[in-house]
């Protein structure tokens, strides 16, 4: 992209949304039959205010912000709570029942990747479909023709008729064709979930591309991608914003606390073990659901468990998952060396790990328990959760002390 | 920069409305020749009869009422030429009329799924669905000008005109069909009611018999149906017959050129509150 571009319309607002509302019906016969009085009022050109009749809610209730070319918005909040219904407003497929949006320049949108797709048609052909359903010219799609079938990959199968594509190829297709428009505004709804890791990678490259041209406003589940690329967040409920701003941590922490499971879950018990009690030894504040450490603290967890029958120690497993649920890292295991005893049936005993460089965030533990040989004993999901406070919120999973200097020594 | 502004629409201008209408048709007339390309091409290429089914049922309908006639089953008053030409070409474009009625609803229906999904000009189905009209009409005609010959009638130079009247009759159909779109969209009822309609308005136009001479309720009911001028008018210009309707064709024909835009502003006025019915 041209830098010169950027000098002037650097600080345009691109998108701006004002005490935006939708209502939906909960009714499908009651929503046609407003759909007919809609249309009568419609063309009539009616002006009375719209009020909530009966059956309905508001989906989006009242929604405020501001884009400017450079900055991506993100809209998180768990399903049901009108991001999808926003995006559509926003894409002007449906209009808004009270507020307003302006939108400058073209507007992108990657809602649904491959439209206009015809599965008995080749690749090719319909490259030229979705590319005209996308607002592409036909010289537009002839020149851009070999750097979409090279961008998806697909040179071999590029005359095959896309009802032979894996789901995989098909998104691939249409993400190439996508990936050629130049917008001013680009609206990203989950689409990248699918795919592969190299297609997923390749998204991001493309993101990254546009987006120092662009206004974003991208819908996600995936909250490092989030904090990776957004630089302003919504948070939604049930139609409402939440929180708004460009606190990116203080929204993700929001969005997780909604989340907050406390269930653990036990996958597997021979009966040869209970667990009594686990938890953080020094967590600051006692008496709460979570236990809280700071970051470079030491974490201490004990546990008591009772013995059916043990013969000897078995091995204990700990995980720790983030928030995804994505394991993140495994406490090495007790040794023979660590001469950890049984006492009237009891296993007491304390895991210490010093200086926890997990980044900010909630953790949960999995505990999974082998007896020497390696036979699975027990295994328990999300037995304990905890949390890492600092100052400091980065995306990845761990940030690890350093020091930097000009001197070259250890 | 382009700007575009969303919000609760109170003042409505149909002035407006027809002219974004008719810049979205100029600016969209890629998109639309490539989905009528697209559902042509997937059409044929699944298919061994392909074009045989273009005018079938038009064939069918005209081979029942030959029979008919012929076996003496039904007396027909005289038609002014060989009665299978008089049924055939009747069929033939009556179902131009049909088709070109159903088409904006099929066109909007089919694309339901990138409707409440990617914002593109929506005039663009309308247009699409007129391609592919005009492309199974173009067929229909060919056959009808074998049909001419072999019934010996001759060609004459209205056959020149013909396209002017099947386009009035694509205009006729397509302003019927704008109409009904919005609340067929909403309710399936719509499409069966039409469908079913379509077959008894078939027996009040002069299709596959001529107008009654002597005055009755047929005859009133065919005089003021404004399909009559039509089939009347474009079988005229096929075989080269005279039956006066002409006047009244163009007078249907200027009747419809204004409502067909405010169809057009009509659907452009409906389709997000349609969208967001599908998609709620």
């Amino acid at each position: 992209m041209n830098p010169e571009q950027n000098i002037h319309t650097d600080n345009e607002v691109l998108v701006k949304v004002e005490g935006l509302s939708k209502k939906f019906c909960k009714d499908l016969k009651t929503s046609l039959w407003y759909g007919v009085k809609d249309l009568m009022t419609g063309i009539g050109g009616s002006t009375n205010e719209r009020e909530l009749r009966p059956k309905e809610f508001w989906a989006v209730k009242d929604i405020n912000f501001e884009l400017r070319r450079g900055e991506c918005l993100g809209l998180i909040g768990h399903n049901g709570a009108g991001k999808s219904t926003l995006l559509k407003i926003l894409n002007g497929l449906i209009n808004p029942d009270a507020g307003k949006v302006t939108i400058k320049g073209r507007v992108g949108a990657l809602i649904e990747l491959g439209a206009g797709f015809n599965p008995i048609l080749s690749g090719r052909e319909n490259i030229y479909n979705n590319g005209a359903i996308l607002g592409f010219t036909r010289q537009g799609i002839d020149q851009k023709l070999e750097e979409i079938i090279d961008f998806a990959e697909l040179e071999e199968f590029i005359d095959m008729p896309v009802q032979h594509y894996s789901s995989g190829m098909k998104v691939r297709l249409g993400f190439a064709v996508a990936a050629q428009m130049e917008p001013d505004v680009l609206i990203i709804d989950e689409v990248l979930a699918v795919g592969d890791l190299g297609f997923v990678l390749k998204c991001f490259k493309t993101i990254d591309r546009i987006l120092p041209n662009t206004a974003i406003i991208f819908v996600s589940h995936n909250m490092p991608m989030v904090s990776r690329i957004c630089t302003q967040i919504m948070l939604m409920d049930k139609g409402i914003s939440k929180f708004n701003g460009s606190d990116i941590s203080s929204a993700i922490d929001l969005y997780y606390t909604r989340f907050s499971n406390n269930n653990s879950n036990v996958i597997f018990d021979s009966g040869q073990l209970s667990i009594i009690e686990v938890k953080i030894i020094n967590n600051l504040i006692e008496q709460k659901e979570i236990s809280d450490i700071y970051w470079k603290e030491d974490l201490i967890l004990a546990f008591k468990i009772k013995s059916l029958g043990l013969k000897e120690i078995p091995i204990f497993k700990i995980t720790i998952f983030d928030k995804e649920l994505r394991p993140v890292a495994l406490l090495e295991p007790n040794e023979k060396e660590d001469n950890l005893k049984i006492e009237d049936s009891i296993i007491n005993f304390t895991v210490l790990h010093e200086k926890t460089q997990l980044s900010k965030g909630v953790y949960s533990v999995n505990l999974s328990v082998e007896s020497i040989k390696g036979t699975p004993l027990y295994r328990i999901n999300n037995i304990l959760a905890f949390q890492v406070y600092h100052n400091v919120d980065v995306w990845q999973p761990f940030l690890l002390q350093s020091n930097f200097s000009n001197n070259i020594k250890k | 920069m382009e700007t575009k502004v969303y919000q609760k629409n109170n003042t409505l201008s149909l002035f407006k409305l027809f002219s974004a209408s008719l810049k979205d048709i100029y600016a969209s007339r890629f998109l639309s020749r490539q989905l009528a390309e697209r559902d042509i091409k997937a059409q044929y290429r699944q298919s061994y009869l392909g074009l045989f089914w273009a005018f079938f049922t038009p064939l069918a309908t005209a081979l029942v009422w030959i029979v008919l006639n012929n076996s003496g089953t039904v007396r027909l008053t005289d038609t002014g030429m060989p009665y299978p030409l008089f049924a055939f070409s009747g069929t033939l474009i009556w179902s131009i009329v049909t088709e070109s009625i159903k088409s904006p609803m099929q066109s909007t229906n089919s694309a339901r799924g990138i409707l409440t999904k990617i914002n593109f000009p929506k005039e663009a189905l309308i247009v699409s669905g007129i391609y592919k009209l005009l492309f199974n009409t173009f067929i229909k005609l060919l056959l009808l000008l074998v049909f001419v010959l072999f019934y010996g009638v001759g060609l004459s130079w209205t056959l020149l005109l013909v396209p002017v009247a099947v386009i009035g009759a694509v205009i006729v159909g397509t302003t019927i069909g704008l109409f009904i779109t919005p609340i067929g969209l909403l309710y399936s009822d719509i499409n069966k009611i039409i469908s079913f309609g379509l077959q008894f308005l078939m027996y009040a136009t002069p299709v596959v018999y001529a107008l009654p001479k002597e005055d009755g309720l047929l005859k009133t009911l065919m005089t003021y149906n404004p399909l009559t001028p039509i089939i009347l008018t474009t079988r005229d210009f096929v075989v080269g017959t005279v039956s006066n309707y002409g006047y009244q064709f163009l007078i249907v024909i200027a009747c419809c050129v204004p409502l067909l835009l405010i169809g057009l502003a009509i659907y452009r006025l409906s389709i997000p509150i349609i969208v967001e019915r599908l998609s709620a």
